[in-house]
């Protein structure tokens, strides 16, 4: 018999927490996709590098999201037994793989907000969180190191990289707006100085993807209409699929370990 | 009946003997993992720190703390993880560098700042210590590594990134 989905109570902090965490593990997962896929042997444990770096990161916010709800729930719970409407990530995370252009555009507009967010994250009055911060704040940079490399190395490349590379920019542009949004039960953790005000990074963000770009020959679309949803829950029809694989073990065989 | 101070001293010495799975002529002790051992009630605590976020190594390590303890006859312990002071290479200790070196590793440049983090402008190849040499992947085997080759032998070799 398959394992029943857990409840979650949702203060604002365990919320919080949950929504950074769901970023880092879908996209992590989405990473180790590429397992045995990418173009060659070095992207491929380059990927696999970054994806186990976001593993890392989402166990420890699992790990305290679990902490501060004070359940019985853990890190693995949260990760293998939520449906999808019960996850938080942004949309930008979900998205599929398609083909590297649109792995590394997507990698790129994330790690570049990742690189200032979690920075930021280390003034967080939740030493926990703080903590987390310090350690993702490097990883965040390697990670934004190595996509700004790509990025312009497909941009500024044959015809064929240039024309995929604009069109997966031209794709995800939509779903960066999300980052950058915050509710009313985000805005009480910023006051109480938690939570960053990440619509303040924005600007600078905007600035690191401009001038990365620019330098990869590519451009922004001039679309500023934005999707949202993932923080409530509303996903693209990727997620369940994404998920299904994810949690096929834990849903199957509940408690199973090795 | 022995004190404390003793007790903490010999499961200290037995968690300092514990080596990295991954590159295993470092200890953590060598690495800064292993950060405190404290006794409380008779309880031997053994507090560690992950050094990168995902490195599958450490619950390797915890495991091995908990056998070391128990072949010194140390039934009562604890181990858990500290995430504050977050870890740096700057805390791999003098010794563990020159094995590292020793080991054909190169080790990670002091001062694990941003500027070190993507200065890392000329690694000198642990192999005939020529500076000509050439990042391959910035990604290596392991998390903590990047992949380098000496131009002028044909080596590649490992690098352990800044931190």
């Amino acid at each position: 018999m398959a394992a029943a989905s857990i409840q979650v109570s949702e203060t604002p902090l365990v919320l919080y927490t949950l929504r950074r965490a769901d970023d880092a593990l879908i996209l992590g997962h989405r990473l180790s996709e590429w397992c045995g896929h990418a173009p060659m042997l070095e992207e491929d444990m380059a990927l696999a590098n970054i994806g186990l770096d976001l593993l890392g990161q989402a166990r420890e916010l699992y790990s305290y999201a679990a902490k501060v709800e004070g359940n019985c729930n853990d890190e693995d719970k949260f990760a293998s037994l939520r449906d999808v409407r019960q996850y938080r990530n942004l949309l930008l995370v979900e998205r599929p793989n398609g083909d590297f252009a649109q792995t590394m555009a997507r990698q790129f507009f994330y790690a570049a907000f990742a690189d200032l967010y979690w920075r930021a994250m280390m003034a967080s009055r939740d030493t926990t969180l703080a903590a987390i911060a310090a350690k993702s704040e490097k990883e965040s940079a390697y990670h934004l190191r190595h996509c700004s490399e790509w990025m312009v190395r497909l941009g500024d490349g044959t015809d064929e990289s240039h024309r995929r590379a604009q069109s997966a920019v031209d794709d995800l542009w939509a779903y960066t707006g999300e980052m950058f949004q915050a509710d009313d039960s985000e805005r009480g953790l910023i006051e109480a100085g938690i939570a960053v005000d990440t619509a303040g990074l924005r600007p600078r963000w905007l600035q690191t993807v401009t001038s990365v770009l620019s330098e990869a020959t590519l451009t922004l679309p001039n679309n500023d209409w934005m999707q949202q949803g993932g923080r409530f829950g509303r996903h693209s029809e990727h997620l369940g699929h994404l998920l299904a694989e994810l949690q096929s073990m834990q849903r199957t065989f509940p408690g199973a370990t090795w | 009946m022995q004190s404390d101070a003793d007790l903490r001293q010999r499961a200290w010495d037995a968690a300092a003997q514990v080596v990295d799975p991954e590159i295993p002529v470092l200890t953590i002790a060598d690495l800064g993992v292993l950060r405190d051992v404290t006794v409380r009630n008779g309880c031997v605590e053994v507090a560690i720190t992950p050094t990168y976020s995902g490195c599958p190594a450490m619950n390797m390590i915890a495991l091995e703390i908990e056998l070391a303890l128990a072949r010194e006859g140390i039934a009562d312990r604890k181990v858990h993880t500290v995430l504050s002071p977050a870890w740096t290479t700057d805390w791999l200790s003098e010794d563990g560098r020159r094995k590292l070196r020793d080991y054909g590793i190169v080790p990670p440049r002091a001062g694990s700042g941003r500027r070190a983090l993507f200065g890392e402008v000329m690694v000198p190849c642990p192999q005939c210590e020529s500076g000509d040499t050439e990042l391959l992947s910035e990604f290596g085997s392991t998390s903590c590594k990047a992949l380098w080759r000496c131009k002028s032998c044909r080596e590649p070799f490992d690098y352990f990134k800044c931190h």
